[in-house]
């Protein structure tokens, strides 16, 4: 038996490419599915929740008009990243969804295979969802997608890792930012994952993580006058997902509803256009 | 130098209106059940035209009984290819009775016989056209193989373009498959009710369309009824926003296309007079009464004065008056209410320190008008340069650099349209991509076709109208029911 004592890690917040603690200074404990304590994550607030839309904010200007060959590279680099670390994800999935070995790793490849999937379509879903228009006049007349801008996502309670890629990638590879609530009783391969944004290139702010309770931090990005939309993926009672609509509503914000799929089977472009404007030019023919 | 002009009224030999009017349910015409009416009335004249019929709660349910029960039995079961040809039989009824529709359009709302005629009834007939041709090619849709019909959608529609919002609405839902109940706004049903006609000639199953005439408590039923699968609006923001929170925690999907507040931006390199024209046709077309109006007036500091005078000259030559009348420019405000709402903002506009100039026109004794109005000396927290007025009102403010355009243009929580003037064609395109809006018209404004998605960025709404991403409004993929998402078609 090894007797050397383990550093421990402090598991923080990930704000604008920082670790901050919870400026509220509260903390809740994170169990395995067996109970034991694993760890102290941050219990994010309502401050917590607004600097990191300011942070999202700062970060959607650049992100946005970065090319599309570059975000791409961006999400791409996560990806490797993500394979170095292959082994701790795995035991960071394992400790939270108590997952056997092969279920964990098949779960880990999927959500390093999905940010690749994504990446790829940076520089091709324009081209697919946007089109020129044959208008009945003198007129050349062109459709691009543009991101919403700052999304705030709820992610899933469940998959802490497959389904928290499948939520962000496709908020951010065409351009938008996020802040993600992490899953609240399984929030340490989200964190582990802040750990891999921070040395991928991602800039600051592009992609923000809480960590807490989604009924007590989600209500005041549902109703926050900077965030474009809502992602309420990891929802999980009908009563919150409501009022969350109902704040969203507010300031018109793109609302995505709460859902359960299989996040193993193969995505389509549902999630991608769901954080896309469709912007329309007009510009005169003539001589 | 003024011109003389000889009147050139319209003949309203074409139209046959009605005393009274019912509601259209199940491919009939019929009464509400505790006959509760109003009236609509010629806004240029003060005179009633009918007694229109309000629908109440009974009514609204009989309507979207009559929309399930066709959209269960006929709409969802037939083929594309014959959904299409009813489609197209509506598009050529529409071109027949084209004339018909203006005056009738004209005189319930009060806007000229030139724009009813060239731009409101041609553009309804066209997006009946575009999208019957869709219908049995859905699987190019973009949303994957056999996407779904969503069911019976409920659609309110505004009263600044009756019969083109009509048919922005009615078109898609039914190429996708959907059967749809209409609401018309309260001052403008009367072209509604002849469209109701016109299915009725096209031999159009009963209750593939329904219109039930009535205001915002017939709207809300609409809404809120349980058997409605999708909610598409056009109007003002704050109703929009209303409806979001009525339907929160329900499976109802939504489309809404709300205010706006333009900014039509003139880069000095823009030949001025042709500038004049797009803003001149940004912001009294239809009044103004018009969401993606080029409401707000960014010039480039060096042409300011030399702009704002052009577009005065420009100004005094429109004409007010006789919205029957072919050399008519402006034609009358829909009704007293929006007038009073105009008048508020104008008075905010002279309160706040704008400095205020009217077209010389002569008013009528009746009904109810505005004179072109143009603030200056505008600045971004003046309320005439942040709410939406609907009205033939120009708020002029003004920038030194593109950058500066940029972020003047784009502050607002609105973001339906904005237009460019300039020479340039690399600054057209880096001010297209900067500009946070839906629809950008550079170096013309205004423009609308079937093919050309319409609708807004932020607060303005979301969900298109037109083109190929207007159909994802009216369907959901085959194998993806979260694509049932709000505004996140």
């Amino acid at each position: 038996m090894n007797d050397r004592v383990e550093v421990r890690k402090t598991y923080k917040l990930f704000i604008k490419g920082a670790f901050p603690r919870s400026e509220s200074g509260r903390t809740y404990e994170v169990h395995d599915t067996d109970d034991k304590f694993l760890a102290n994550a941050a219990k994010a607030s309502r401050k917590d929740a607004r600097d990191a839309v300011l942070a999202a904010r700062a970060g959607f200007d650049g992100w946005s008009a970065a090319t599309a060959y570059n975000r791409g590279q961006v999400l791409y680099r996560v990806a490797e990243v993500m394979e170095g670390r292959r082994e701790q994800f795995i035991a960071d999935v394992q400790a939270a969804e108590g997952s056997g070995d092969k279920k964990s790793a098949r779960v880990v490849d999927a959500a390093i295979d999905r940010l690749v999937w994504y990446a790829g379509w940076a520089d091709k879903y324009a081209q697919v969802v946007g089109n020129t228009n044959p208008v009945a006049g003198p007129y050349f007349n062109f459709t691009i997608p543009e991101p919403t801008g700052v999304v705030a996502a709820i992610a899933p309670q469940d998959s802490s890792l497959l389904g928290l890629v499948s939520v962000i990638a496709p908020i951010v590879v065409t351009g938008n930012a996020v802040i993600v609530v992490a899953s609240t009783r399984r929030p340490i391969p989200a964190i582990t994952l802040t750990e891999v944004l921070a040395t991928s290139d991602v800039p600051p702010g592009v992609i923000n993580v809480l960590t807490g309770d989604p009924a007590e931090i989600a209500p005041w990005l549902a109703s926050h006058g900077d965030v474009n939309a809502i992602d309420l993926t990891g929802v999980t009672s009908a009563e919150l997902a409501k009022k969350l609509e109902i704040e969203a509503a507010g300031t018109v914000k793109r609302v995505r509803p709460p859902a359960q799929p299989n996040w193993l089977a193969n995505p389509d472009l549902g999630r991608l256009r769901s954080f896309v404007e469709t912007k329309t030019v007009w510009h005169p023919l003539g001589a | 130098m003024t011109f003389e002009y000889a009147p050139a009224p319209e003949s309203l030999a074409i139209v046959s209106i009605a005393p009274s009017y019912g509601l259209f349910i199940n491919g009939e015409f019929v009464y509400p059940t505790d006959g509760t009416t109003f009236k609509t009335i010629n806004p240029a004249t003060e005179e009633v035209l009918a007694e229109m019929s309000e629908a109440n709660q009974s009514d609204v349910n009989a309507a979207v009984n009559a929309a399930r029960r066709s959209y269960d039995r006929i709409w969802s079961v037939m083929s594309g290819r014959d959904r299409a040809k009813y489609l197209f039989r509506i598009a050529r009824l529409l071109q027949e009775r084209a004339r018909e529709f203006a005056v009738l359009e004209t005189l319930d709302n009060g806007k000229p016989i030139r724009e009813s005629r060239d731009i409101d009834v041609p553009l309804a007939a066209a997006h009946f056209f575009y999208h019957a041709g869709w219908a049995d090619k859905l699987d190019y849709a973009g949303l994957g193989p056999n996407p779904q019909a969503l069911g019976v959608a409920g659609q309110i529609i505004p009263w600044n373009f009756p019969l083109l919002m009509l048919a922005w609405k009615i078109a898609p839902a039914l190429a996708c498959g959907n059967t749809v109940v209409l609401k018309p706004a309260e001052t403008t049903s009367l072209t509604a009710m002849l469209f109701a006609e016109v299915c009725q000639q096209a031999d159009l199953p009963p209750g593939v369309v329904n219109i039930i005439t009535g205001a915002g408590d017939t709207g809300r039923m609409l809404v809120e009824h349980d058997g409605i699968d999708k909610i598409a609006f056009t109007g003002s923001t704050e109703v929009g926003k209303s409806i979001g929170r009525a339907i929160a925690g329900t499976n109802k999907r939504l489309t809404l296309e709300l205010g706006g507040k333009a900014a039509n931006i003139v880069f000095d390199d823009a030949p001025i007079d042709q500038a004049v024209e797009g803003i001149v046709d940004g912001i009294f077309f239809n009044q103004g009464h018009v969401c993606c109006a080029g409401s707000r007036l960014l010039l480039q500091e060096s042409i300011a004065e030399e702009t704002i005078a052009a577009l005065k000259l420009r100004l005094q030559t429109l004409r007010l008056g006789d919205p029957l009348d072919k050399n008519t420019d402006i034609g009358a405000i829909n009704s007293p209410e929006q007038l009073n709402k105009i008048h508020e903002l104008i008075k905010s506009g002279d309160d706040e320190g704008a400095q205020r100039w009217t077209a010389p026109c002569d008013i009528p004794d009746k009904g109810w008008w505005c004179a072109p109005t143009v603030f200056t000396n505008v600045t971004q927290a003046h309320r005439i340069a942040r709410e939406e007025i609907f009205g033939p009102v120009l708020s002029v403010l003004t920038f030194r650099t593109p950058d500066e355009a940029v972020e003047k243009a784009n502050n607002t929580p609105f973001g339906l349209s904005a237009g460019i003037w300039t020479e340039k064609g690399s600054r057209i395109l880096w001010m297209a991509n900067q500009l946070r809006a839906g629809v950008i018209w550079a170096n013309t404004f205004n423009r609308f076709d079937p093919t050309s998605p319409f609708g807004g960025f932020k607060e303005s709404g979301f969900g298109r109208e037109g083109g190929i991403q207007g159909l994802a409004a009216y369907l959901q993929a085959a194998n993806d029911s979260a694509d049932q998402a709000r505004g996140t078609s």
